[in-house]
């Protein structure tokens, strides 16, 4: 039951990542494709009726982490106090940069809520990066199952971490190219004309980047690390995930300017093919210790009892087919080119 | 960790109240815009479709913020609460898990839709977008005041071999008696700050002599939903509260009515402010009996005062306690005493001419804000010093790897961005009034 679940919160969170992904990396690159007032609200018109949907991912996320491993999400959150409650700014400033941009026609608004947006999408990417790095490097665990990282100690990824050190902000790096290719897939989608082409450069440019990060990354990672490599060992079909994400990334490469829906949608494949591989090779770990790995939070010390997990999964499946159905109406309504498409409250973007 | 158990308090109770102020607001616009959509469904009058359109443009600021706001909440449960959430995660992961994945995706797609959807989706698409929205919203209302009445009145649950508590019976939590009654009061309570907000704003324009029409459809339908809401509130809805506080709570009790020392035919005191130091009530206005009839519908019964228990089991803020609970009752009956009026009025057809309802109503729009504080206050603050009544106490909920400085910190970081949010909330909401809910100007549609 519990490793079930910690599938099941594995596939939310890369949900979360692919799909507030692009509005993130939207978010990092609007700054540059679009250069015009017009171009920028285009730009934003094509995440404008999903965003908020996007992110109610990581909520969504989060609380079924803190129904099926309380355990963990209370070690998690109190030892990543900082970073998380920074990120809760990021995301309140991203979100009302955002949403108010267009309440107000004055362009110095517009400009500032543009920095705004660019900035936090900026910040909230690396950030969610070094969390990742964090949780694979493993955090310093006492035996009561508790940690308190202060934001970075000497840079190192051992001893009395914090959260930055090299290895996490490397990590925070390579997902900003990432997020960045994910989002200019996106664009190049949703577009048309100069922005189109526009994306599909600047898709292509960063492609040679994650390409070359996914690589040195993975390097870095088996020679910091080594103990990842265990359950790849063990239990070879797991390189079914990273094979799924070099398909996914050779796909970018493959269709980026010509079919503008794959290449997205193999942006999707790679990151989904990078996450699943993450989460194979901590399984049974849900948080290792760096400390002594007797101290690791595991998916079975961390669940929650029995029978909510039994009766969880019932609403949970429930629940989530609703939302990817709601999801296919959602974006079936404003599917398409958005430059085709006359806003409804097109005064306000 | 004490010292840092104190900030933790403070963070929470700031962050929880300044949240609450959008989302008591949101949910009872999603009611009123839907009552607006049904109406123009029905009569196809062009003007009940500008009147929610209006009202959704509002809605949307405020959803937004309450969205932001709302974030930190589930955060803090880990972040500042992280003993509390290791022990009742199992129990209390269930609805706040469900609020995301029933209500969220649901509001956040209906609102999207709702929202920049009108042309694309057509009249009826459009009057069932917003009632999933009020669907959404209301739905996501009753998971959290579950998780809260779990807190208040433990029930359905089991303690795990490793200590932990651990879910005995589903529908047994989602059926919790005192949750079901608690959602009923809040959520009439958020409808009539929607009703206030409204009819202050039809109030606004008639006076200002602009947009009439609408003023008078927004007066007509905030008056109307709100009256009846006003007196749901204080029957059958806040009458149950008081009953069930009264076996369940018994210490909050006497701490709410400020009533020291035990007594048969115990009064209420409506004036009083309450020297604990002393256990009396200074310059007391009261009615004798009351409190007794009201608890146990029997003149003479003798009334539980805070001599009957331990200090230790005291709520730690008795004056906040019993301030709190005296401004909810005595807004809400004056609540009662505007929206009757107003209903009079508006019968006779008088509504609309009176210079001084229309100001009354104009001026009130604060008020519903306080009053639904103020009951949320007694609420938290009665469950003191329990974090989960009679089962864990505040003491033993927090984090004990978050030292104070790192919570003073992040506490005055929300204080700053929270004056922040509060400046763009009002220049925003105060733009779209200023905009008013008559059809654009060309120039501005035209985009």
């Amino acid at each position: 039951m519990e490793t079930l679940w910690f599938w099941l919160i594995a596939i939310m969170l890369a949900g979360y990542v692919i799909l507030d992904g692009f509005d993130l990396g939207v978010g990092i690159l609007h700054l540059w494709i679009a250069n015009t007032d017009a171009e920028r609200r285009t730009v934003i018109r094509s995440i404008g009726p999903v965003w908020d949907g996007n992110e109610v991912w990581i909520l969504a996320a989060g609380g079924t982490l803190y129904f099926a491993f309380p355990a963990l999400y209370a070690s998690s959150f109190s030892g990543f106090y900082l970073p998380l409650m920074m990120v809760l700014w990021l995301l309140i400033l991203r979100g009302i940069s955002l949403e108010f941009r267009g309440h107000v026609t004055e362009p110095i608004w517009a400009k500032l809520c543009d920095a705004i947006f660019w900035l936090a999408s900026v910040l909230l990417t690396i950030f969610y990066g070094a969390a990742l790095g964090n949780v694979v490097r493993g955090v310093p665990l006492d035996a009561n199952g508790q940690f308190f990282e202060p934001l970075w100690t000497n840079f190192m990824p051992s001893g009395q971490t914090g959260i930055l050190d090299w290895y996490t902000v490397l990590v925070g790096i390579v997902a900003l190219a990432v997020i960045t290719l994910h989002g200019a897939t996106w664009l190049a989608y949703k577009t048309e004309g100069e922005l189109h082409s526009k994306s599909v450069r600047a898709a292509s440019a960063i492609w040679w980047l994650v390409a070359f990060f996914t690589v040195a990354l993975t390097l870095v990672t088996f020679l910091l690390l080594p103990h990842h490599f265990d359950n790849f060992r063990s239990a070879p079909w797991g390189f079914i995930f990273p094979l799924i994400a070099i398909a996914g990334l050779l796909g970018i490469a493959w269709t980026n300017g010509r079919k503008d829906k794959v290449a997205f949608l193999a942006s999707c494949t790679y990151l989904a093919g990078m996450l699943t591989s993450v989460a194979f090779s901590l399984y049974p770990n849900v948080l290792p210790a760096s400390t002594d790995r007797a101290y690791s939070l595991t998916v079975t010390n961390a669940h929650a009892g029995e029978y909510g997990l039994k009766i969880g999964a019932i609403w949970w499946l429930i629940g989530m087919a609703l939302a990817v159905g709601y999801f296919r109406f959602v974006y079936g309504t404003f599917g398409g080119k958005v430059s085709d498409v006359e806003s409804d409250r097109g005064a306000e973007y | 960790m004490q010292d840092a158990l104190a900030v933790d308090r403070l963070q929470f109770a700031f962050t929880v109240t300044f949240h609450y102020i959008f989302p008591q607001l949101t949910m009872g616009l999603a009611l009123l815009i839907f009552i607006m959509k049904t109406i123009a469904l029905r009569t196809r009058d062009a003007m009940w479709d500008d009147a929610a359109r209006f009202w959704a443009k509002i809605f949307g600021i405020s959803f937004a913020l309450g969205v932001v706001t709302g974030i930190p909440l589930e955060f803090q449960f880990g972040t500042n609460w992280s003993s509390f959430s290791k022990i009742a995660g199992g129990v209390l992961g269930q609805t706040l898990a469900m609020e995301g994945v029933f209500s969220f995706f649901l509001e956040s797609s209906f609102l999207g839709l709702f929202l920049f959807g009108e042309k694309r989706l057509g009249a009826f698409w459009h009057w069932f977008s917003s009632l999933l929205m009020l669907v959404g919203s209301w739905l996501s209302g009753y998971m959290i005041v579950l998780t809260d009445a779990w807190m208040q009145h433990p029930v359905a649950y089991k303690i795990e071999p490793n200590g932990w508590f651990g879910l005995q019976s589903f529908w047994g939590l989602l059926l919790n008696p005192w949750g079901i009654w608690q959602y009923a009061h809040n959520m009439i309570g958020a409808t009539q700050t929607g009703c206030f907000v409204m009819a202050a704003i039809g109030a606004y324009y008639l006076l200002s002599v602009r947009d009439t029409n609408y003023a008078r459809l927004f007066l007509r339908t905030a008056v109307i939903t709100g009256v009846i809401a006003a007196i749901l509130q204080l029957y059958p809805t806040g009458d149950v509260q008081g009953v069930m506080i009264a076996r369940h709570q018994r210490p909050t009790l006497a701490a709410m009515e400020g009533l020291f020392h035990t007594e048969e035919g115990a009064p209420i005191a409506i004036i009083g402010q309450p020297d604990v130091q002393h256990q009396k009530l200074d310059n007391p206005l009261i009615v004798p009996d009351a409190l007794s009839f009201l608890t146990y519908r029997v003149w003479t019964a003798q009334v539980e005062g805070l001599d009957q228990f331990p200090q230790s089991d005291w709520p730690d803020h008795i004056e906040l306690l019993y301030f709190s609970y005296h401004i909810m009752v005595g807004l809400g009956t004056i609540f009662i005493a505007i929206l009757l009026l107003a209903a009079i009025l508006l019968m006779r057809g008088k509504l609309f001419d009176s210079k001084a309802m229309l100001w009354t109503l104009m001026l009130a729009a604060p008020l519903p804000f306080i009053a639904n504080t103020a009951g949320w206050i007694t609420a938290e603050v009665g469950r003191q010093p329990w974090l989960i009544y009679g089962l864990m106490r505040t003491s033993h909920g927090a984090s004990p790897n978050v030292a104070a400085g790192n919570v003073w910190f992040t506490l005055l970081g929300f204080l700053g961005m929270y004056g922040l949010l509060s400046i763009v909330f009002l220049f925003l909401v105060g733009r779209e009034i200023y905009r008013g809910p008559g059809p654009a100007p060309a120039a501005l549609t035209s985009d």
